[in-house]
């Protein structure tokens, strides 16, 4: 069956397109960043090379082809250990770290996104082989929608109740309501925190979100993310005014003691439900026997 | 942030010399307001957080 290159080109040219704007809903991972856009976007190139190339190959009888498909998920998956340790090893330098399980979660997310472009690209190849190129187009500008909206995961205001709480001393220790955060010995910072810090609580909605919540590596994505959108009050010789998260263990409660720039609590509220729900964190015990039972 | 820390004592600051034993460097002081000004200057130089036993001692931690 002859066929043209056009179908390839185009999901070629339909999957790259396709990475570009999935880069730019992660962008602010990295803030200054420029050539990491050019490494993505090479790399959704060949992805979707990879994906539009597979269906014509199965047509012209090139079976063989359809293997280095597997040869990309290899390819891939070594994208994910670079990006992972790239992030490990910037995390040092942060003043308030993302912690291991943030920087698996966006590993993660550039990973997939690759096998995303080689779907798009896969989808609109194919479909404009077998019908027009505006049918293609179609597709996949779908496909693009559909992962977005499939891939964009839930955030901490959807699975708790984000309020401010008052801070309290009694002696060296110090309480957000009535959650211990730490010991302070030190007047000068206890009298910093008095004027500047922000309380924080979140209440989880029922006992999966708790779970989800419980996780430490959740608790540190909500500190990171709070303290690089609001400012820390911080340096490397003031470990005393990292962000803490603590738990109430009778309740599952959350509770934050952060030290912003900014004291906008409302603004700082709206930080803290913008945090994404990690994958890694996520916990489903009430799909459980045990775990629903015990539901009270 | 970590929130569970590997947490280190690097010095103890006290008026009460007998209330600390073991190896931990201990800066014995003269009263409330110098072990404040001691323990403070400690931290920040260490990065070490200052923590108030509420015996009279102070410890510097690493976090």
């Amino acid at each position: 069956m002859p066929f043209s290159l056009f179908p390839i080109v185009f999901g070629v040219v339909l999957g790259t397109l396709a990475r570009y704007l999935m880069l730019k809903s992660d962008y602010r991972h990295y803030p200054s960043y420029p050539h990491g856009v050019i490494n993505h976007i090479a790399l959704g190139f060949i992805a979707s090379v990879l994906g539009s190339v597979a269906v014509p190959a199965l047509m012209a009888k090139e079976f063989t082809a359809v293997s280095f498909l597997a040869l990309a998920a290899q390819q891939f998956r070594e994208v994910r250990t670079i990006e992972k340790e790239m992030l490990f090893n910037l995390d040092k330098s942060e003043l308030v770290k993302r912690g291991p399980d943030y920087i698996e979660g966006i590993a993660r997310v550039f990973e997939s996104r690759n096998y995303l472009v080689i779907l798009t690209s896969l989808i609109v190849s194919s479909v404009t082989l077998f019908t027009h190129w505006i049918f293609g187009l179609a597709a996949g500008a779908l496909a693009v929608l559909a992962s977005n909206r499939l891939m964009s995961g839930r955030r901490v205001g959807e699975i708790a109740r984000v309020r401010t709480g008052d801070i309290q001393f009694k002696g060296a220790n110090i309480f957000v309501e009535d959650i211990h955060i730490m010991n302070i010995g030190g007047d000068e910072t206890r009298e910093i925190l008095r004027k500047r810090a922000v309380g924080v609580i979140i209440e989880p909605i029922n006992d999966n979100e708790r779970e989800t919540l419980a996780n430490n590596g959740q608790r540190m994505a909500i500190a990171h993310d709070s303290a690089s959108q609001l400012g820390i009050y911080k340096d490397v010789d003031t470990p005393e005014f990292n962000p803490l998260v603590r738990r109430d263990l009778d309740t599952g409660r959350i509770a934050m003691l952060i030290v912003p720039i900014e004291k906008d609590p409302e603004y700082l509220l709206t930080a803290v439900k913008g945090v994404p729900v990690l994958e890694s964190a996520t916990g489903k015990p009430l799909k459980s026997r045990a775990g629903k039972l015990a539901e009270d | 942030m970590q929130v569970s820390i590997e947490k280190f004592i690097l010095a103890a600051v006290t008026m009460e010399r007998e209330k600390v034993a073991g190896s931990i460097p201990t800066f014995i002081v003269s009263g409330p307001e110098e072990q404040q000004k001691i323990s403070q200057y400690l931290g920040r130089i260490m990065e070490g957080v200052v923590h108030d036993l509420e015996n009279g001692v102070f410890i510097i931690v690493k976090h």
